[in-house]
């Protein structure tokens, strides 16, 4: 933005970090979750005590023991390391394919809530017809057709979400168009464009920010699923959703460890970023500065 | 009342439109196929020869427009063509297999609407109370749940360590027959042939997969329910019923909870795609031999026809069903036809 | 002296929240006699309505009666059992509120929703329900009760639906009946029937009842009794044409003042203190601004809409125009084309000779008249992003529209800051964190930033308590003098309209029905349409007042 608002924001933002955490200790936690995340998915690759991928048949199937901290899967590889080790590829995938679908969204959003009309029939139709498909069957349609790989399961997953970033902001946009302020931003010389852009959609960032924590939760969710079952990442690939898979087959047997461990990742990344939500939108929101 | 008629008769032909997309997406998502979609189509066995008898068949050989006619024209025929992994035609093998995939899905839906619709009117009445509180934990944590993960879960707690389950292997245990065909609904079915032995091992069967989904859909409709007694309770028609000294029953059955049905109710069209995609997932833990196991089954063996229409049938089902869901909407909502939608 | 019906003693309310207890209600006393009217007045937050819901204990959740005594006809109302209170809400006691619309379910057919309460107390039985709610809605003296019977809530208008709320209170017959704010967002015409109907029916069954409201005129005009409450508390209680002719409270005196009435002109609206000269404006018989057939017309689903229907008037350099009629006249849709954000279907609009009509609304945002003509919105919170501190608000125009940069701009922000009387503190302040009044300062300096020949005023104090609209209009009166502004001020209130323009133009359906001098369409008013408005609005006794309020000086 060429017209920054008043210096003094940048230090206030950093208060209002300050205040946000401190307001919410749910909030903190769930930031202090999701640093770890990212710091396992940065650095996480270069600490693990084993390689992810080294097989070794004579220690197979062993339970967690202070050699290897999750136990040891079918091919003897050390389920801690694999699990570390994936954090990166599935935040990878969640974060680019939300990134993805709330840029577009958010464009198609806006455009066919503040001008409405043609276009916003026709945008409607497309995200009626998507979301005629239950979401992950439609996901598992793309990545089929496709092809088989790391970034076709992004691209579905991004498609899959683009209609609720672009619903979400219709709404939003739509019930401000006629608002006193966006007339006034017109009044004071703005074009249509720069009332959207600048007066409009701002308005519409906390609830998105709800529904981005919310999508990288499904995103990650949905990534998962697929590879459980068989889709996009391949073996021996540490990736939570074949872990379970893989560990799933000897759940019967007792060797919970398997597939306990991966799960457990996997819940508590989604359920981080589904508790991040109300912190991400305060963080966004002025109203909540006091 | 004429008003509303004309809109149900609208919101049914708006159907067509969506139907027509759907089969459309299905189209270009075959064509979109990498490589020669006749190799695919053929199978992975297929020669030359019989590769381009598939081309020819299909109609590869025409001109994009063409070939979606002639798509649309087998559809209409019921063709979907034939699975390269069962050797029958996918309509047939799909047709066999969805009452397994809705008796999973609709058991499931039931049993989590049992329980979330009253547990989000209690957490909204008793604000702030422990049940409140539960609900918010549950809600928070049952989103979070991937249902492959907790299917694996209750398996390894109720079969491996318990023994209360039966062996996570499809519909019914090999030492029971299934009951005579009539709705394909095993728990039906026994009932109506008066077989309350494998009326209750079907039930058991039933009962971890039915519950894995169940978790699953719980938190939104918990959530949502809440959401909307919270809203219809702090309105003000509820202070005039209060005010008139209309009985606590009443205020909260009658004027509340009808209100809060509507956002519920149309919260159940989120929560069928939830779990029509969560029931792949779920049948593929549990080796229910519903649609979404063939699915998974055809995706691995490369055999595109049979995913396909996998797909499209997933799309067509969910289409009814949200059009269910709008008409049992406006049975409950006068307003429908009138104020502008 | 009749006998006491309802006596409340020292009643305190308070609400638990996140921020600690919030003492609504401060320890209030009042009575009310069989057959008697009591209002109680207030601005917003003075705790009057949540007195009513704790009359009827059905305040909202976290509130709680501290202390005090309700006697109700001999019964302790706070002792009673849950299920005595039930029997006595709506058969003894009844309310109606405010926003009638919200008021009723809105998937219950109004029939049913009159029967529920009529099943409740017993006074119907399955059979006869149906016609005891028919004879219900006839007696709030609704068309065709029959077919209304069926009908849900959004079918019917904002008046109707306050019919139906009135006909659920008097269903059972009570004795008191609690009004809250029952006219707030009905038209003006609309409020008169609305009060007059409930004041013949309140007589018409010996009844007793309370007015709570904002309006110390519509108070004045249907009350025995007033009681002004500020901050909790009951400040003054009297006679109403005693409290309004001669206010013993310091805060009743302001509020008297602030009432636009009959005879006042603009700074008696402010306290005493306060009332310097007002320097009088100039006025050019040179026309600024000639609206030439202008007519607005939509396509509705049924066919087209004519919201404005080929209208003409002019506005000369330096005059104020009162552009005055109820919701749906075409009023909004006017001002909108005038500022040029909505183009008009034919017609001219000739600012200084010029077509600005011509010129498509969205490419207007580049013309050098944008400036020129700018506009003051009705709603404050709705006309501030919020997202925006005050000082980018104000300085929004005159980063697009001049060539003020950096200290400049500060500058100039500062000094539109003082004119309006914003504290130069709150500049950096978000709209959530401005009281009302700060708000409607901020949309004034925003658009006078960029010295408008042109202002229009969209009724730009119609959500703003009386006190603080008593000071805005005398803000734009000043600054109307200072800058040389034209005005067209729109508005649905006569009395506002007569303190502040030279002109008024009347429209209903679309077109213009009277035109013509202030004093002329008052006093004299031609059309019988401005006749009813002038008529439907609230008559406080207009006592004379000495205007040095003697017993005001004693405090």
């Amino acid at each position: 933005m060429t017209d920054a608002p008043a210096p003094s924001h940048s230090n206030s933002a950093r208060a209002h970090l300050v205040y946000v955490l401190r307001d919410n200790p749910v909030t903190l936690i769930a930031f202090a979750l999701c640093a770890f995340f990212v710091l396992s998915a940065l650095i996480g690759p270069y600490l693990v005590p084993h390689d992810p991928l080294a097989t070794n048949a004579a220690r197979a199937l062993q339970p967690p023991s202070f050699d290897h901290w999750f136990g040891t899967d079918s091919l003897g590889r050390d389920v801690f390391s694999r699990v570390i080790v994936a954090t990166r590829l599935d935040l990878t995938i969640s974060v680019a394919a939300v990134a993805l679908s709330f840029v577009i969204g958010a464009v198609l959003g806006a455009v066919a809530g503040y001008w409405g009309g043609w276009w916003d029939v026709v945008l409607n139709r497309i995200f009626d017809t998507i979301m005629a498909f239950p979401l992950f069957v439609l996901a598992m349609g793309i990545v089929a057709a496709l092809g088989n790989t790391v970034e076709n399961i992004i691209y579905a997953t991004a498609i899959i979400n683009i209609p609720f970033y672009a619903r979400l902001v219709r709404a939003e946009v739509n019930i401000r168009r006629e608002a006193g302020f966006a007339q006034a931003a017109r009044l004071a010389g703005n074009s249509h464009l720069r009332v959207v852009a600048f007066h409009i959609f701002p308005n519409a960032l906390p609830p998105m920010m709800v529904q981005v924590s919310l999508n990288l939760g499904w995103a990650i969710l949905n990534a998962a699923g697929l590879s459980f079952i068989g889709l996009g990442v391949r073996p021996p690939t540490p990736e939570w959703g074949i872990m379970v898979a893989e560990g799933a087959n000897f759940i019967v047997s007792g060797q919970w460890w398997v597939a306990l461990f991966p799960g457990l990742w996997l819940m508590l990344a989604v359920f981080t970023f589904n508790l991040m939500g109300d912190g991400l939108r305060d963080l966004v929101d002025p109203r909540r500065r006091t | 009342m004429r008003g509303r008629a004309v809109a149900l008769g609208l919101r049914i032909a708006q159907t067509l439109p969506v139907l027509f997309g759907v089969v459309l997406i299905s189209f270009l998502l075959t064509r979109a196929l990498p490589g020669d979609p006749a190799a695919y189509f053929a199978g992975v066995m297929a020669d030359a020869e019989s590769i381009e008898a598939t081309r020819v068949k299909l109609g590869l050989d025409k001109s994009l427009p063409e070939q979606f006619a002639i798509y649309v024209g087998d559809l209409f025929r019921g063709d979907l063509g034939r699975s390269v992994g069962t050797g029958r035609p996918v309509l047939t093998d799909l047709a066999e297999r969805l009452p397994a995939s809705l008796e999973l899905t609709l058991s499931a839906l039931l049993l989590s609407c049992l329980i979330a619709v009253p547990l989000g009117v209690w957490a909204a009445v008793r604000q702030g109370s422990w049940v409140d509180h539960l609900c918010r934990v549950l809600v928070t944590a049952g989103v979070s749940l991937p249902t492959f993960f907790t299917g694996v879960l209750l398996i390894y707690v109720f079969y491996y360590l318990l023994g209360w389950a039966p062996s996570p292997l499809g519909r019914l245990d090999f030492i029971y027959l299934p009951p005579p065909q009539v709705t394909g609904f095993y728990l039906i079915d026994s009932l109506l042939a008066g077989d309350a032995e494998t009326f209750f091992a079907a039930l058991r069967q039933l009962a971890l997969p039915a519950a894995t989904l169940a978790l699953f859909t719980l938190a939104p409709i918990a959530r949502m329910t809440r959401a909307a007694m919270l809203t219809a309770l702090s309105s003000d028609y509820i202070r005039t019923a209060r005010a008139a000294g209309l009985t606590p029953r009443k205020v909260l059955y009658g004027y509340a909870f009808r209100n809060a049905l509507l956002p519920v109710v149309t919260t159940l069209g989120m929560v069928f795609s939830f779990v029509l995609g969560a029931n792949v997932l779920v049948e593929k833990v549990f080796a229910w031999p519903g649609i979404g196991s063939y699915a998974v089954e055809a995706l691995v063996a490369s055999d595109y026809a049979a995913v396909q229409g996998f797909v499209l049938a997933m799309a067509v089902l969910f289409v009814i069903l949200n059009l269910l869901i709008d008409l049992s909407y406006a049975l409950i909502d006068p307003r429908i036809g009138f104020a502008g939608k | 002296m009749a006998p006491k019906l309802l006596s409340v003693n020292d009643l305190a309310v308070s609400f638990r929240t996140r921020r600690g207890e919030v003492k609504a209600v401060r320890g209030i006393s009042f009575a009310l006699a069989r057959g008697e009217t009591l209002g109680i007045v207030g601005e917003s937050g003075s705790g009057k309505s949540v007195t009513s819901y704790a009359l009827l204990r059905i305040l909202d959740a976290g509130g709680t009666i501290r202390t005090g005594g309700v006697t109700y006809g001999g019964i302790d109302l706070r002792a009673a059992s849950e299920r005595g209170m039930r029997d006595i809400r709506g058969r003894e006691i009844s309310m109606i509120f405010q926003n009638p619309r919200a008021a009723l379910n809105p998937i219950r057919k109004v029939g049913h929703q009159i029967e529920d309460v009529l099943r409740q107390h017993g006074r119907a039985s399955r059979q006869d329900a149906r016609a005891k709610a028919i004879k219900a809605l006839a007696d709030v003296r609704i068309n065709d009760p029959e077919a209304r019977y069926d009908a849900y809530p959004f079918e019917l208008s904002g008046g109707m639906c306050q019919r139906v709320v009135i006909a659920i209170a008097l269903a059972c017959d009570p004795k008191l009946l609690i009004a809250d704010e029952p006219t707030t967002g009905l038209d003006i015409t609309t409020q008169k029937a609305v009060m007059d109907l409930t004041r013949d029916l309140i007589r018409a069954r010996g009844m007793s009842s309370i007015l709570i409201t904002h309006d110390l005129g519509l108070a004045a005009e249907y009350c025995d009794r007033l009681a002004v409450m500020k901050d909790g508390e009951i400040v003054e209680t009297g006679a109403a044409a005693d409290v309004f002719a001669r206010p013993r409270h310091p805060y009743t005196a302001r509020l008297v003042d602030a009432t636009p009435r009959p005879g006042a002109d603009l700074r008696a609206l402010l306290p005493a203190e306060a009332r310097t000269p007002l320097v009088p404006h100039a006025v050019s018989n040179t026309p600024l601004l000639e609206v030439q057939g202008l007519t607005k017309t939509y396509t509705g689903k049924s066919g087209p809409v004519h919201a404005v229907k080929g209208i003409d008037f002019t506005i000369r350099q330096g005059a104020s125009v009162g552009l005055v009629g109820e919701s749906g006249c075409g009023k909004s849709t006017t001002s909108s084309m005038l500022v040029r954000l909505l183009d008009p279907s034919a017609g001219r609009i000739l600012f200084d000779g010029q077509d600005i009509g011509a010129i498509p609304a969205d490419r207007f945002a580049r013309n050098p008249l944008r400036g020129a003509i700018q506009m003051v919105f009705q709603d404050a919170t709705d006309s501030l992003n919020p997202r925006h501190t005050a000082r980018d608000t104000i300085g929004e125009p005159l980063r697009r529209l001049t060539t003020l940069d950096g200290a400049a701009r500060r500058a100039r922000v500062e000094e539109l800051a003082a004119m309006t009387g914003l504290p130069a503190g709150l500049l950096d302040r978000f709209p959530h964190q401005l009281s009302g009044g700060q708000k409607a300062r901020v949309g004034i300096a925003r658009a006078i930033a960029t010295d408008p020949r042109l202002l229009i005023l969209d009724e730009p104090t119609a959500a703003l308590d009386v006190s603080i609209q008593a000071v805005v209009l005398n803000l734009l009166a000043d600054l109307r003098t200072r800058l040389g502004m034209s005005y067209l001020f729109v508005s649905h209130d006569l009395n506002v309209v007569r303190l502040l323009c030279d002109e008024v133009i009347v429209m209903q359906g679309g077109e213009i029905v009277e035109a013509g001098p202030a004093a002329q369409v008052m006093d004299a008013p031609a059309h019988p349409y401005t006749r009813a408005l002038l008529g439907a609005a609230p008559k406080p006794p207009s006592a004379p007042r000495s205007p040095q309020a003697p017993d005001r000086a004693a405090e």
